[in-house]
């Protein structure tokens, strides 16, 4: 079945809105009615109710195309939000590789992959693509491979280099992260990377999701998420235009929380790639509005409890500071006391 | 966005002469020079028979310790008049350096730092080099937003000399650009910047 892909917009006039079918396979990131960090990695293999976004390894929805548009328009502006460290040429062609096959696989109407050899073909209908290339060779692409497949699919996309031990952040694709540099990051170590997170580092959590993605197994992607909020529905948060999006965080009203405040999740999936062996880690941003979450009841009862009871470094850290309290009181109206059940999808 | 006690910094270990070393190259720079002087203290000159220094006095000029330098008899040594310069002789010394030669820097951070991009460039791994904090603890910051580098930042916030924003100086640091994160600090409410403190004096 083919998607239904929605014009709109994610800057400006923010016309991003998500339809019913959406918010109802949207990945929400709680399982109880609390949060805190944890090594929390499963199987990335499909899952889920018909239709949820776990339901395929790499996920195509119906902001395809304004997501990849807002991209274009990032990079146009920063273009060092796509970078790779000359050593990670290997590394790019297997991510080439894995994302043709996995949108052709999950969306034959809108993708199709032709393999003659080295020879070739890739079609990308939403997008009016159709490029023929020699696998492994750069000068027959229009761009280097990791951004030429980038500019086409969803989600941040980072890739890490195992070596010493480590992984290293040295290749990426970055234009949807919820607060980080990789002009800043690239070349940096796991823990160097995750230096500025409070809290995790104490418990270990860095040094125990280190271990388990060093042995991480090709064929075998491990799936993640993590969360945050944020004003308007904006997918470039990003540090470097922190001073032109900050200032939304002040605007948030009692009357307008439903609208403008947005759960952020990160759908997050690692995978071994097969001839450089390093890691492709997939960092994909689903946005709700708090008007479109309560309309699962269920969602609406845990939100208000997990932003409640969310310890200070954690409101800090995620810049929850100056609307959380509007938001909570807003949720509330939507929480009855009554117990939810276990489990991140809808009732 | 504005937390404190973050923790990444990079780990200066200190100098540690490997008497047997073939080759020793120091790149020093203000008080970076007692560095070297308290090594000859601990354990002899004869490493300085097969010791390259190069110096930058920067701020510690009126201390002469290049003149404690000059008189140790290294096996060359060599008086830049600005880190840059400095920088661009270590860079050719480099290009031409044996297998087995050992590294040295010492001196500020924001030097350390520099003079660490270089060594990276010619391919050494940042955990081979010998490094040493010495004097102040200015901080060499670049600012998220411009990607202007401001030099001997001793106070946070501080004002981007690029782009003039207000910046906090987050303890995140980058081996690649040598230089700690300026982050906006009044983004949320434009002009609310809190008074600069000294923390890096």
């Amino acid at each position: 079945m083919n998607i239904t892909f929605r014009n709109e917009t994610f800057r400006d006039d923010y016309t991003f809105r998500n339809s019913p079918g959406a918010i109802r396979r949207f990945p929400f990131p709680f399982h109880e009615d609390k949060y805190m960090y944890s090594v929390n990695m499963e199987p990335h293999v499909p899952a889920g109710p018909d239709g949820h976004a776990y339901n395929k390894p790499i996920d195509v929805d119906e902001h395809y195309l304004a997501e990849m548009d807002d991209r274009a328009k990032v990079l146009k502006e920063d273009p060092l939000r796509y970078q790779a460290l000359p050593h990670m040429m290997a590394a790019q062609w297997d991510t080439l590789e894995l994302l043709m096959e996995a949108q052709a696989a999950g969306y034959p109407g809108h993708f199709t992959l032709e393999k003659n050899g080295d020879q070739w073909r890739w079609i990308n209908r939403p997008m009016g693509i159709d490029q023929a290339f020699t696998f492994g060779d750069a000068s027959t692409l229009p761009m280097e491979p990791l951004e030429f497949i980038t500019r086409q699919a969803q989600g941040d996309f980072v890739i890490v280099d195992q070596r010493d031990g480590q992984l290293w952040c040295d290749a990426g694709m970055v234009t949807t992260q919820a607060d980080w540099s990789l002009d800043f990051d690239i070349g940096m170590n796991f823990h160097e990377w995750h230096g500025p997170v409070p809290l995790a580092h104490e418990i270990g959590v860095f040094d125990r999701a280190l271990k388990f993605l060093l042995n991480l197994q090709q064929g075998k992607p491990v799936r993640r998420l993590n969360w945050t909020m944020t004003i308007n529905p904006r997918l470039d948060t990003s540090p470097e235009n922190y001073h032109k999006w900050g200032p939304d965080r002040a605007t948030v009203t009692p009357e307008n929380v439903g609208d403008k405040v947005h759960l952020r999740c990160e759908l997050q999936s690692l995978w071994r790639l097969p001839r450089s062996n390093a890691i492709l880690f997939v960092i994909r941003c689903y946005l709700i509005k708090m008007e479109e979450l309560v309309t699962v009841p269920k969602w609406a009862r845990r939100f208000h409890r997990v932003l409640r009871g969310l310890p200070p470094e954690l409101v800090d850290y995620k810049g929850l500071t100056r609307y959380r309290p509007t938001t909570v009181e807003w949720l509330s109206k939507f929480d009855d006391g009554l117990p939810t059940s276990p489990g991140i999808y809808p009732e | 966005m504005l937390v404190a006690g973050i923790k990444s910094r990079p780990v200066y270990g200190g100098l540690n002469i490997d008497r047997h070393a073939m080759r020793h190259l120091f790149a020093l720079e203000g008080e970076g020079a007692l560095a070297v002087l308290d090594q000859v203290k601990a354990v002899g000159p004869d490493f300085l028979k097969h010791a390259d220094i190069l110096y930058a006095a920067s701020g510690s000029k009126d201390q002469e310790h290049d003149r404690k330098l000059a008189a140790l008899g290294a096996d060359t040594f060599w008086l830049a008049p600005t880190i840059p310069v400095l920088l661009n002789r270590l860079n050719v010394m480099l290009g031409q350096a044996h297998m087995g030669a050992h590294i040295h820097l010492a001196g500020t951070e924001g030097f350390i730092g520099q003079a660490q991009q270089v060594a990276m460039n010619h391919g050494v791994d940042p955990a081979s080099l010998h490094t040493e904090h010495r004097g102040s603890t200015a901080r060499r910051v670049q600012c998220v937003h411009c990607k202007g580098i401001t030099d001997n930042v001793t106070t946070s916030p501080y004002a981007c000399s690029a782009c003039g924003l207000s910046l906090l100086v987050r303890d995140h640091y980058s081996r690649r650009l040598g230089a700690f994160q300026g982050v906006c600090i009044d983004a949320e409410e434009p002009g609310s910047a809190p008074k600069p403190e000294e923390l890096f004096p």
